[in-house]
């Protein structure tokens, strides 16, 4: 391109890490107005990329071009003042502070607050974003924080607005209100840098897209012409690999729960408020609902974390409540945590060690309270030959796997411990396309040998792909699970609690 | 300019080479101090490190080493169950005072009684004592969620003020013409920790200190129990995740450090110190602590770590007597010693590269 019309172009821009060259000679640009998509695995250097133009990495070589002149950020203030605005993945807000506070805390020269409430308003009415700045940031759902961050953006009137994986937090309502809002801004002129590797988003929003693997610009092109299997070929550079679900006959109930409630043990958690669920051999039990609605809560109160009456848990028609995580093991309830580092794993343990965190009472790893060491090592082996994990050995820590292969060894750890339940929360978090395809594909084949799943998640694709029946977790509460097969987009997103988003939407505005 | 660079896993090359480096650097930091203070740096140095063992009076220093290494080596084995897993006794010197009081007063008791169950039932006493005394930290942990470092460390000098108490009144000598004091055990001698080779300086707290590092090695390293007590340490969330019981573990670590304080007291006290005086304690509870990270928590540092810092000790001494360095300037030594340790620890987790700093 390169034209006049261009407002950021990139040429050539080079990054390398230690040991990994997160951009190599990446090269694209974008006009006033038009929605750009980076597209890309975890790990493809979309991250560095956008933090090189907010200012918060300096490339090692290539220019940055802002208008016909040189684009040299030193920092992410420059940045600002050039007209990049960024909202990031991570919130940045302080819960005991109301909006308008917040907003003035991440701006240059704030004006008076009074002032400066009249003009949230005004943004937020122009833009379809319902938020009052009166309102404590605590009380405020994730989608509504997205606002104020966004607003925040807004008030500094970017040029460039960059948004990092924005929809990952949102009901379906919310992500619908939120693209109406970046369609207006780019009408008006502003251009947007759209990070997602969620296809179906990106070909709706966005007019161009340059996709990136490994460091590298692999394809430029417009998404609206593309299908999301092109989409994803590119993105992979292999063919995409999707699980088959082999339907098998449903057995006896194996976990009961019934009207468990729990207290939260942290303050800023979400209290579960009288769940009720049931699980067959052989199904997989899909639980969506967005971040911080109790999944973190269920989960412990399934792993024995968390303790709760003992008739509130049942396995087998055993009463289990009461029971803590290696008694639960023993009987075949297993559980993989959301938070890889420092919950599932601890980070500075080798891969040996952490294989024997959970294994040694199915796996019989010790005895007489002495572990046997080869025994753990050929576990962990086990789980890494099993589960394709990518590392030098069993001896390296766990930190210094990335990510993906880290949930690979973590969920290859209890599947192979041959579990009757399996509970896993987000078990393709931030994991490439193809480990994720191969940890649903494991999570499949155990129910089809007539294991039960229950899978909570935020990735709603994910849950459509491999669940029997759904249901949504909305403030510690469950709803009653639907079969999966026929759900749309809305009826979920209603479960979700979205309609109550959508209220506040219509009345604020 | 330089830069730290994270490494992906901590270097076991420098986990190993930091300790040396940081007593050579001491050595080389010492020397400058005491270059200011108008001595011969090398002379002193040669004094504190290298005399106590291969000097003209060796034969004598030699044995003070493993008497003045042992109580130091005992705790800090205690201690390092505890600090792996972040559970912080700080108030050893308290646990091993009421180690000392009781199991003294349990021999005391027996006055003049010739039986060889004497000695055993005070070891048996020493060890309740420093335990009971570390259960209170640990119970109140547990109960309240109290902070352990603030309690166990004011239960020091409460336990300082029963010592004063005790020698000046419940277990002062009746034969000691009203100084205070208890009987010296060296008059006991069903009751006292004499050598079992004079030579070497070894009685039975030194076979004790040895047989605390073999259990705390096999424990750490084979036990399910160990492993527990190094995942809570790394990561509590993970440990309770494992299977942990976080109450269980406090109490069985405090509890661990405070009976091997107590059995530290008990030696020193029937031993080395001979009786129960207001200052028997000679602060090995506070210096354990500094011990323990030498040694990197792991029993054989310790071991290695006790060693050397009995060294300094006597060396210290030596050095005040021949040289006439002050008091002040050996503990100084001392101090450096863990500056070091901790400042070189950089060097496991991270590399130095020279280059360009990376705009944050």
């Amino acid at each position: 391109m390169g034209n006049e019309a261009t407002l950021l172009a990139v040429e050539g821009v080079t990054k390398a890490y230690p040991g990994v060259v997160a951009n190599d000679k990446v090269s694209f640009s974008v006009a006033p107005g038009e929605v750009h998509a980076l597209l890309g695995e975890n790990g493809a250097g979309k991250s560095t990329l956008v933090k090189m133009i907010y200012g918060l990495v300096r490339p090692d070589s290539g220019r940055m071009v802002w208008k016909g002149a040189p684009y040299e950020p030193a920092t992410p203030h420059a940045a600002r003042s050039t007209g990049v605005a960024m909202v990031f993945q991570h919130f940045s807000l302080f819960e005991a502070l109301n909006v308008a506070e917040n907003v003035a805390l991440g701006m240059e020269n704030p004006p008076p607050m009074r002032q400066l409430s009249v003009r949230i308003r005004e943004v937020s009415e122009t833009y379809g974003l319902p938020l009052d700045p009166d309102r404590l940031v605590g009380e405020l759902s994730a989608g509504e924080r997205q606002r104020v961050e966004i607003i925040r953006c807004l008030l500094q009137d970017p040029k460039l607005l960059i948004m990092d994986e924005p929809t990952s937090v949102l009901t379906p309502q919310e992500v619908d209100i939120l693209f109406e809002t970046l369609r207006k801004l780019s009408a008006e002129g502003t251009a947007i840098l759209y990070i997602s590797h969620k296809l179906e988003e990106i070909r709706s929003l966005c007019n161009s897209a340059t996709i990136l693997r490994l460091g590298k610009v692999v394809g430029t092109t417009n998404p609206r012409e593309s299908s999301a299997r092109e989409l994803a070929e590119m993105m992979v550079g292999q063919t995409l690999h999707t699980p088959n679900r082999e339907s098998a006959d449903l057995g006896e109930i194996v976990v009961e729960l019934t009207n468990l409630s729990i207290k939260s043990a942290n303050p800023f958690g979400t209290s579960l408020k009288g769940v009720t669920l049931s699980v067959r051999q052989g199904e997989v039990l899909g639980i969506g609902g967005v971040a911080g609605n109790g999944q973190d809560e269920l989960l412990a109160a399934l792993s024995g974390e968390a303790l709760s009456t003992p008739s509130a848990i049942k396995f087998k028609g055993k009463s289990i409540g009461n029971l803590g995580p290696n008694a639960r093991r023993g009987l075949g309830l297993l559980a993989a945590p959301e938070e890889r580092l420092g919950h599932a794993a601890a980070p500075d343990m080798s891969l040996t060690e952490n294989a024997a965190l959970t294994g040694t009472i199915r796996r019989n790893l010790a005895s007489k309270g002495f572990l046997r060491w080869g025994a753990v090592e050929d576990f962990a082996k086990e789980i890494i030959a099993n589960f394709d994990v990518r590392t030098p050995g069993p001896d390296n820590a766990a930190r210094s796997l990335s990510g993906g292969n880290l949930q690979k060894f973590v969920i290859g750890r209890e599947v192979l411990q041959d579990p009757d339940v399996l509970v896993v929360n987000q078990p393709t978090w931030g994991v490439d396309a193809s480990a994720a395809a191969s940890i649903r594909q494991a999570l499949l084949d155990m129910a089809a040998k007539g294991a039960a799943v229950i899978c909570i998640s935020q990735d709603l694709d994910e849950l459509m792909e491999i669940s029997d029946r759904f249901a949504a977790l909305n403030e510690g509460r469950l709803t009653p699970p639907r079969p999966a097969k026929g759900l749309t987009v809305d009826e979920i997103g209603l479960m979700m609690g979205g309609a109550h988003d959508m209220e506040v939407a219509h009345v604020d505005a | 300019m330089l830069t730290l660079e994270r490494r992906p896993s901590p270097s076991r090359m420098w986990t190993m080479l930091t300790p040396p480096l940081a007593v050579v650097l001491t050595m080389v930091a010492g020397a400058v101090l005491f270059a200011f203070l108008g001595k011969n740096p090398v002379e002193a140095i040669r004094t504190i490190f290298w005399d106590p063992v291969f000097g003209e009076f060796a034969f004598y220093y030699r044995g003070q080493l493993l008497v003045k290494a042992a109580p130091l080596i005992l705790i800090a084995i205690g201690l390092s169950l505890g600090f792996r897993a972040g559970i912080w006794n700080i108030g050893a010197e308290g646990q091993y005072i009421v180690g000392a009081i009781c199991g003294a007063a349990v021999g005391l008791a027996f006055y003049p009684t010739e039986n060889s169950l004497v000695f055993p039932l005070m070891i048996l006493a020493g060890a309740i004592g420093g335990w009971a005394w570390a259960m209170i930290p640990a119970a109140l942990k547990v109960l309240f969620g109290t902070n352990e470092i603030l309690v166990s460390l004011m239960l020091v000098y409460v336990a300082e003020a029963m010592l004063a108490s005790a020698s000046s009144g419940l277990l002062r000598n009746p034969d000691g013409m009203g100084f205070p004091g208890s009987r010296n055990f060296k008059d006991f001698p069903a009751a006292h920790n004499d050598y079992l080779i004079e030579s070497a300086g070894i009685h039975w707290g030194v076979v004790a200190a040895l047989i605390a590092v073999i259990f705390a090695y096999i424990l750490l390293s084979r036990h399910l129990l160990g492993f527990q007590i190094r995942v809570t340490g790394q990561s509590p969330r993970a440990a309770r995740f494992a299977g942990v019981n976080p109450s269980r573990l406090i109490l069985f670590c405090l509890g661990t450090s405070g009976a091997l304080a107590g059995l530290a007291g008990l030696f020193e006290v029937t031993g080395p110190a001979g009786q129960i005086s207001i200052d028997f304690n000679s602060g090995y509870g506070f210096t354990a602590i500094i011990v323990a990270f030498l040694g990197r928590l792991h029993p054989i540092g310790i071991l290695l770590a006790g060693l050397l810092m009995a060294l300094t000790y006597i060396g210290g001494e030596a050095a005040q007597s021949t040289l006439g360095l002050p008091a002040s300037a050996v503990q100084v030594l001392q101090g450096m010693l863990l500056f070091f340790l901790l400042a070189v620890d950089v060097l496991t987790n991270f590399r130095i590269r020279l280059g360009k700093t990376e705009a944050a």
